[in-house]
């Protein structure tokens, strides 16, 4: 706690920014971490990205709220926040839907609201998907480490002390009057991903797809694999149908690069989809799920099923851009208020 | 095999391109991926937002909206062709100083045992020459070194351990590293350097790069229990 407070104050020096307290937690619920859009050009020297793993809903929170999108936000995983504001501000909740509650009254999610001092936000129970994401305007200030004010949970930097939040902790903001045109401002329903318990995941194949035999591909893409309680920061592990492999290929390669989305196919053939807490491996990798699909990911469960779907580089770049184009349309709607 | 005549060129979804240069472990190998590392950063393409090097593979991290798969390529290509101009750096040589066997390094008796020879042989032979960075990974400065000498090459272990303290000094196959932080692990641990080797507070944050050299050297208990950087 009181190390905290110093490098709170630390964080502020070095900002230049005039910090307020803005939230108390109550109760830090099951996972609860600052994220922004993660850590970049550090992967050379084993440093993961780290960052919100629905990156989507991060920046729409933070447009909502009148923020850039790559503020550092709340990530809240399955349930249990308790957050009491310390001061009139303006926030919005995205992402999965974990019945979030203002003094006892639902919240509606994807939109903009205020609080007022003393005011009681909690995360009830899961309803849809499996992490929420709260943005409040200035974003939530922490020490910057390279670049980045993620937590890394593994590498136990970044965020507060590079740890989940806890009970007592006290949350700060820049000090910047709260941008009340902004109230009330909804993210287009359209534009919201459907989240489903069964999801399905368009992949590029490869880079090791040339290890897998044809049985393998089509037992892996018309398979529903299901979400095991081995899913984290770091990964998410599938049961399902094996994978087959080539016989005169090894079940491992040299250690390579990894990428969010990433499935790699372990000696047991049961795929793992790798996240936002790695950086390199040595499993072969059948195919990699598509950039516009890792929200998706990211609101997966332990139970939830999933299968997978290829496309090609060219569909897959359009969806990329088709997500940019929706954010650019909703900035030009906030400009135009 | 070495290097392959061409390189691979290998998608890893919409957002990564990986180069894979040779089907195997060695220097030469290991040059070229470090000289494309280099030479990409020095050409500063806009677009590339990260270059993963490893052992065999650099791993190019891009944003599609920018930089099109298509002209990826070709400015790939093309850096590639012209490698043989880029100046490179000479390796630095890192000493690090290890507390070897005991409570440090639990399994050096068993390593000592299975190639039947004495504890001190092994250290002697671990400390016997410089090693290769051929790459930082798995976590943050986690040092993939070798070759080691042939009598020391040993497998994993059968059962990982949970937990392995930082600095503990390990071996498996070929190669050596060191656990830069707390994390589970199959290595065969020899020893404990009381040398930081990840500091995320720092500008530069690891001691050792991809591309140096380093070599280990004994240290007594009292050593490792006063050193102070």
């Amino acid at each position: 706690m009181e190390k905290w407070r110093q490098l709170s104050t630390v964080a502020q020096r070095k900002s230049g920014l005039d910090l307020i307290e803005v939230f108390e937690v109550l109760q830090p619920g099951i996972l609860t971490t600052i994220q922004d859009l993660g850590r970049y050009g550090f992967s050379q020297f084993g440093v993961p990205s780290s960052g919100a793993l629905d990156a989507f809903s991060l920046k729409v929170g933070n447009l909502l709220v009148g923020n850039k999108e790559e503020e550092a936000s709340l990530e809240i995983t399955v349930m249990g926040l308790k957050l009491k504001a310390a001061r009139e501000v303006v926030f919005a909740i995205t992402g999965g839907d974990l019945s979030p509650n203002l003094n006892g009254e639902p919240l509606d999610i994807w939109r903009s609201h205020i609080l007022v001092e003393g005011d009681i936000i909690t995360f009830k129970r899961l309803r849809m998907g499996c992490r929420s994401y709260l943005a409040v305007t200035g974003g939530f200030v922490v020490p910057k480490i390279m670049g980045s004010r993620s937590t890394y949970l593994s590498g136990r930097f970044g965020g507060i002390e590079g740890r989940a939040l806890r009970r007592g902790d006290i949350l700060y903001a820049p000090n910047i009057s709260p941008p009340l045109n902004q109230l009330g401002l909804r993210f287009p329903s359209d534009w919201i991903p459907s989240l489903e318990k069964e999801a399905l995941l368009k992949v590029i194949p490869g880079p090791q797809d040339h290890h897998f035999t044809k049985k393998g591909f089509n037992t892996f893409y018309s398979s529903m694999y299901l979400v095991t309680p081995q899913c984290d920061r770091m990964g998410v592990r599938l049961e399902g149908p094996k994978i087959e492999r080539r016989p005169n290929v090894e079940e491992s390669i040299i250690s390579e690069g990894l990428i969010p989305g990433a499935i790699q196919v372990p000696g047991d053939g049961k795929p793992i989809i790798v996240l936002k807490e790695m950086v390199t491996g040595g499993y072969t990798k059948i195919a990699t799920i598509i950039s516009t699909d890792l929200p998706k990911v990211a609101q997966l469960k332990p139970g939830d099923r999933v299968q997978f779907k290829p496309i090609s580089i060219e569909e897959a770049h359009l969806l990329f851009r088709e997500e940019e184009d929706h954010l650019q349309s909703f900035r030009n709607l906030i400009e135009r208020r | 095999m070495g290097l392959y005549p061409k390189t691979l060129f290998l998608l890893m979804g919409d957002r990564g391109l990986l180069l894979e240069f040779g089907d195997e472990i060695s220097l030469e190998v290991n040059e070229k991926v470090r000289r494309m590392a280099l030479a990409i950063r020095e050409e500063g393409i806009d677009g590339i937002i990260e270059a993963v090097p490893t052992y065999r593979s650099l791993l190019i991290i891009y944003n599609p909206l920018i930089l099109s798969i298509k002209e990826l390529r070709e400015r790939l290509g093309g850096i590639e062709e012209g490698l043989q101009r880029t100046p490179f750096p000479e390796p630095k040589l890192i000493r690090i100083p290890v507390v070897y066997g005991g409570p440090y390094g639990s399994d050096l008796d068993d390593v000592a045992r299975f190639h039947r020879i004495t504890p001190e042989e092994v250290v002697r032979l671990h400390c016997s020459k410089p090693y290769l960075i051929y790459m930082i990974g798995f976590m943050p400065g986690f040092p993939y070194m070798g070759d080691l000498p042939e009598a020391l090459v040993t497998p994993r272990l059968k059962t990982p351990r949970l937990s392995v303290p930082p600095g503990s000094v390990a071996i498996a196959q070929r190669q050596t590293g060191i656990y830069s932080m707390e994390s589970p692990g199959g290595w065969q641990i020899l020893g404990r350097t009381p040398v930081r080797l990840f500091d995320p507070e720092k500008e530069f944050p690891v001691l050792l790069q991809m591309g140096d050299l380093a070599q280990f050297y004994p240290i007594s208990e009292i050593e490792f229990k006063e050193w102070h950087e």
